[in-house]
């Protein structure tokens, strides 16, 4: 590909702005003010996520790539997201085999054979509910949803009385032992305020998910929930949840 | 993963409240209860729980002092805790427990304590000399009026306290009910019948509470125990027992007719994990039994003798009932996986901050204070010390 001079400058001028621009909204992250940043206006993005059942394929990467990019616990018992395989029987549909070793972090070995049920991953993590029990019922307010639609912890004032965690319906949160204070998916906001993408979705080999931004009309988001089914988990509870799942089974929990 | 059967989602396999937010509801419910008791007394004038009325006040205190301590030892960050005072969320039931047991504890239990001791404060500090002359005098707060226009003043502002005190007692741990609730997310305790069955619950602990310290103490004091007073309390204890028991069939029946979603789960951890703690201690041992021997008091004549034993085992028993109903709500919620998929184990460490050990003390500690208020402000003084006129 030819590229001109003037194209050249153009990309390469961006490019220096931007570095001189990300340094800069670094910096208001880190210090935990991000409204101040000035290159990311909250008021313009509403964050979700979409995620495709049908192409996820139980890799794990998505769980390591979180575990590393957000330095989350290294034991099998803290996830911001981690992944279920579901098997499920033919002859009995409302009880489903489901497993998670280790989050599927290291992907799952062979257990099911062709033609004995039906078998799907499900990536799990943080559902930024729009109405989430979860800051309902934070005594402090630690925890709490920013304008742009994600759903954050304050770890300089949690208390950490982990009512939060009992709160939720999916099973998000959990106490982080080396700051006692409650811990989730961020949907890596420090890459979100940066015009990163979250680390699951760069890593995901099949592009199973995928985040969206509702208040861009340039996200092919709209044109996708415009055209497939989509389905959120427990819907029952009412949380306004934003991790949208397409091709998702009703079995799934 | 060991001790999870099934399928956990990963966050559940480890369980967040422990023994010591068993203690929590445990404990604020024989505050409650107590209270409750004593404003028998003064509210609607029963004359005959008299003997009592003051050791109810004292042992609501006491316990009612260490009740935020096993929460303090829970939190992550217990120097944050005054936050929830300063900054509450509003939207958050645990936000107000703060305002709530300050509340009760200032405003009801030691205004009416102070006033109900008022006069023998102001006679003790005249008496004593030395350290005990200044103590008494600061407990007096400088007020050493006790003509009897005074003490009728007391007693009528007592009585406001009471009645202010009944709805008070019910807030606190109808409240501590809401806590648990209002959990959408965990169908073992959402349900709106959680506060009123605390309320219950805590009405009957500490009934049960005050019989057992009064038999306990006037054994202690030598002194013969008053029937009347303790027929009496045995009998409010089975009456709402009684009430306290339909409460709980009917969340029970309520649940196995609907049968929603998450009966499955639950009806396999009652007869698996909770088989012990919720068949056998809290609804066989701890309900079914106590109220069994209180019926038998209140259909048999039976000797003086005999219904103290009697009231004696059916008040330990109701309490080993009403612990295990707190365990069974509290550790038996997080037992099952929110996806009704698997069920995980409790494993209660001993001395660590939240093991055995500090729950053990902590349940100790209140009898401490208990023994030390009744030092300084003796309950005992309507009681008659030679033997009683029975029947009176």
């Amino acid at each position: 590909m030819d590229t001109t001079r003037r194209e050249f400058l153009m990309v390469g001028s961006k490019l220096l702005i931007m570095t001189a621009a990300t340094a800069s909204a670094l910096e208001h992250v880190i210090a935990g003010t991000p409204e101040a940043v000035t290159t990311y206006n909250m008021a313009d993005h509403w964050w979700a996520m979409l995620i495709d059942v049908d192409k996820c394929i139980g890799g794990g990467q998505c769980v390591r790539a979180c575990k590393t990019e957000n330095d989350v616990v290294d034991e099998p018992m803290y996830f911001r997201t981690w992944v279920e395989r579901y098997h499920i029987n033919m002859a009995d549909p409302d009880h489903p085999i489901v497993d998670s070793p280790d989050g599927g972090i290291n992907g799952f070995s062979e257990k099911y054979a062709d033609g004995d049920g039906k078998t799907f991953f499900v990536p799990k993590m943080c559902n930024h509910c729009v109405d989430s029990p979860c800051t309902q019922v934070c005594p402090v307010g630690a925890t709490f949803r920013t304008n742009d639609g994600v759903v954050l912890i304050d770890k300089e004032y949690c208390v950490g009385c982990r009512y939060c965690i009992q709160a939720c319906p999916y099973g998000c949160r959990y106490l982080d032992p080396r700051s006692h204070t409650a811990d989730k998916c961020t949907l890596c906001y420090h890459r979100l305020t940066k015009g990163l993408i979250p680390a699951c979705c760069e890593v995901c080999p099949t592009g199973a998910r995928q985040i969206a931004d509702l208040k861009n009309p340039a996200d092919p988001i709209h044109e996708y929930l415009r055209t497939h089914k989509i389905q959120v988990l427990k819907p029952q509870m009412a949380t306004g949840a934003k991790v949208y799942y397409n091709g998702l089974d009703g079995a799934v929990r | 993963m060991p001790g999870v059967d099934g399928f956990m989602y990963p966050n559940e396999v480890e369980l967040q409240w422990s023994v010591l937010i068993v203690l929590y509801p445990f404990i604020t419910g024989l505050v409650a209860g107590a209270f409750i008791l004593a404003s028998l007394e003064r509210v609607f004038n029963v004359q005959a729980v008299k003997p009592t009325y003051r050791l109810a006040l004292l042992t609501a205190l006491a316990f009612l002092l260490v009740a935020p301590l096993p929460l303090q030892l829970h939190l992550g960050h217990p120097e944050r805790s005054f936050e929830m005072m300063l900054t509450p969320h509003t939207t958050s039931a645990m936000a107000m427990f703060g305002f709530v047991y300050l509340w009760y504890l200032m405003v009801v239990l030691v205004l009416e304590i102070w006033l109900e001791y008022r006069r023998e404060l102001v006679l003790a500090c005249r008496r004593s000399t030395g350290l005990m002359r200044v103590v008494y005098w600061i407990l007096t707060l400088g007020s050493d009026n006790i003509s009897p226009a005074a003490l009728r003043i007391d007693d009528r502002v007592g009585h406001i306290i009471t009645i202010v005190g009944i709805p008070s007692a019910f807030l606190l741990h109808g409240y501590v009910g809401f806590i648990f609730g209002s959990i959408k997310a965990n169908p073992w305790w959402s349900t709106p019948m959680m506060p009123i069955v605390f309320l219950f619950s805590a009405i009957v602990s500490g009934i049960a509470l005050v019989l057992l310290m009064y038999l306990v103490t006037s054994w202690m004091r030598r002194v013969h125990v008053d029937m009347l007073c303790v027929d009496t309390v045995a009998r409010y204890l089975f009456y709402a027992f009684l009430v306290d028991f339909a409460l709980e069939m009917i969340d029970l029946i309520h649940r196995i007719y609907e049968a929603d979603e998450s009966f499955r789960a639950l009806d396999f951890m009652v007869k698996t994990r909770l088989f012990t703690s919720q068949i056998v201690l809290q609804i066989v041992l701890g309900t079914l039994v106590p109220l069994a021997l209180l019926a038998s008091t209140q259909l048999a004549r039976l000797s003086e003798r005999a219904r103290v034993r009697l009231y004696l085992m059916a008040a330990t028993l109701t309490l080993v009932g009403i612990f295990a109903m707190r365990w069974n709500v509290v550790i038996g919620g997080q037992l099952f996986s929110k996806s009704f998929l698997g069920y995980t184990t409790y494993k209660m460490s001993f001395a660590t901050r939240e093991g055995l050990l500090p729950a053990i003390l902590l349940m100790l500690l209140p009898f401490g204070i208990l023994a030390a208020l009744v030092k300084l402000l003796p309950p005992w003084g309507d009681v008659p010390r030679a033997p009683v006129v029975h029947g009176r």
